[in-house]
């Protein structure tokens, strides 16, 4: 299975980081190319539990493929999940069950942020997607499963 | 260097941590530990272990009289003489909760209990619960601007309804000592008990629970550079037959049948199960090495550190340090920038500190913040320790503005 167009890029620029301050500033490069989130959509059946700043997570299925859409008050979380759209965004139900989330951080070099004491919010999110994904539903009932 | 630690080398996580890069500014969470701690508990594991207080052979004879006489290191530390017993817990939390169960028995619905503003989870919950559970009143005494609690809102608050007053010795988020003295006069007026918070306030400077004149005093062991797992509940004689049995089994017991048994007065009937005893040994060696220490030259060396951290945070444009620190720590937030992106950056550069709520959610959110970055000092710290956080800061802060 070949990347999203956007992952490749994300992984070709992460791995051609050479030092902290590059990898924090291209996270919050990342994180400004966020499409913004509807304020209608920033309520609290849609926010994360566990994050140390606030992030909400919407996820819809079209035509059998998944649309994630995310917002967080925080810079470098807001890349992270940046990050973490690009490479689920597009995937069929069945194609996002087959991904590595976890790996997947660990080739952009990341790896550290999904640290069980971390509690910048990043496991929660993957945590919300999984059970996004479970129900086949958007928190707000939009959407709906295809099997 | 312009303020060195003489204690330094006293703790060797410190070397290592620094030949990892990192800068331990976490404190107020838990403390580094002496080499004193760690020989004592390896010498006890090196040299045989064994229960306390059950056996008759030579093993649990020396574990024993080694268990017992850091039980008598904690009344000298805190002067207790014969004013009380010293119960040994699993945790400061664990002994407050040994509190709100075994004083239930005292609470009507309609009774109250007071607490502040800025409690600590540990000391917010489980009067909380206890609350609900007898249909009590939680009354909150509120804070002035310096981070103190405001003693004539206390004056109005504090009154013949008041059961139970349970009040934090120094703040972990505002670092501020708290008016203990007028606080517990009031309870005391009106016939409440008197629950102290020690958890932060024993790390600094020597505290005498005969003077404070409280009656009950929790501090836990790790945070006064002892190893985790030991709390330690003081109770006042004269409070200590309020307090009922709470948890049940071990050599607690006196006597037991299947249908019914009796228990052993406190310290020992307090105790169920099998107590952490390296731990409480371990908390022993640490009380002797800090005995052994200049108390003086301490609160001058940690005072200085406070003052150094303090005049840079202000320093520094759009720093906003949460109420007036007086000691031991300082929180703050910067204008414009998000506490987990400070956070972010700072350990990118290996500064351990602390970013959130600090277990005091409601306290964070009465100040409408989402969170704070929080520096707390150790005496093993020195100013080079706070420069590089200074150096980090000022980096974290280029790349977020």
């Amino acid at each position: 299975m070949s990347l999203p167009v956007d992952a490749a890029a994300a992984l070709e620029a992460f791995q051609a980081v050479g030092s902290w301050e590059q990898r924090a500033r291209m996270l919050m490069q990342w994180g400004e190319r966020l499409p913004v989130l509807a304020d209608d959509e920033k309520v609290d059946a849609n926010l994360v539990q566990g994050c140390e700043s606030l992030v909400w997570l919407v996820g819809r299925l079209h035509d059998g493929h998944w649309q994630f859409a995310a917002s967080s008050e925080a810079r470098l979380i807001r890349g992270l999940v940046a990050l973490l759209l690009a490479r689920v965004n597009g995937l069929s139900a069945a194609q996002l069950q087959a991904v590595d989330l976890p790996e997947w951080f660990n080739q952009l070099g990341l790896s550290r942020q999904l640290s069980p004491s971390r509690s910048n919010g990043l496991n929660a999110v993957l945590q919300r997607m999984q059970d996004l994904c479970g129900r086949g539903l958007a928190p707000d009932g939009v959407g709906s499963a295809t099997n | 260097m312009l303020v060195p630690s003489p204690w330094r080398a006293d703790f060797p996580a410190i070397a290592t941590l620094q030949r990892q890069d990192q800068t331990y500014l976490d404190n107020a969470a838990t403390t580094q530990k002496p080499q004193a701690l760690l020989d004592a508990i390896s010498h006890y594991y090196a040299n045989g272990a064994a229960n306390v207080h059950r056996a008759q052979h030579l093993p649990g004879a020396h574990a024993t009289q080694a268990f017992e006489d850091s039980r008598s290191k904690v009344a000298q530390w805190l002067n207790a003489g014969d004013s009380g017993q010293i119960v040994f817990t699993h945790g400061a939390t664990s002994a407050l909760n040994l509190l709100a169960y075994g004083l239930e028995h005292l609470f009507n619905a309609g009774d109250e209990i007071a607490i502040s503003a800025l409690e600590h989870h540990a000391n917010l919950l489980p009067w909380q619960q206890l609350a609900k559970r007898r249909a009590l009143t939680l009354v909150v005494l509120p804070l002035g601007d310096d981070g103190v609690i405001d003693l004539h809102a206390a004056a109005e608050l504090i009154g013949p309804r008041t059961r139970l007053l349970a009040v934090s010795q120094l703040s972990n988020v505002l670092g501020a000592w708290q008016p203990l003295e007028v606080l517990l006069a009031m309870a005391r007026t009106h016939g409440a008990l008197t629950v102290v918070d020690g958890a932060q306030g024993i790390v600094h400077g020597r505290h005498d629970v005969q003077a404070l004149g409280c009656d009950f005093y929790v501090f836990s062991s790790h945070k006064l550079y002892g190893p985790d797992g030991v709390g330690v509940l003081f109770s006042r004689n004269e409070a200590l037959h309020h307090l009922r049995h709470w948890q049940f089994g071990g050599e607690m017991v006196q006597q037991a049948d299947y249908h019914s048994a009796s228990f052993r007065p406190a310290p020992l009937g307090f105790e169920a199960g099998t107590p952490p005893i390296a731990s409480v040994i371990g908390l022993g060696a640490s009380l002797d090495y800090l005995s052994s220490l200049d108390q003086h030259a301490v609160v001058a060396h940690e005072a200085a550190l406070h003052d150094y951290l303090l005049r840079g945070l202000k320093a520094r444009n759009g720093v906003h340090v949460l109420g007036s620190p007086q000691v031991a720590l300082v929180s703050f937030v910067v204008e414009g920038v998000h506490n987990a992106d400070l956070a972010h950056l700072l350990t990118e550069q290996g500064i351990a500190v602390r970013a959130g709520h600090h277990c005091a959610m409601p306290l964070l959110k009465a100040m409408n913040l989402s969170g704070a970055i929080r520096v707390s000092l150790a005496l093993y710290n020195d100013s080079d320790d706070l420069e590089r956080f200074f150096e980090a800061l000022d980096q974290a802060l280029d790349m977020l503005r």
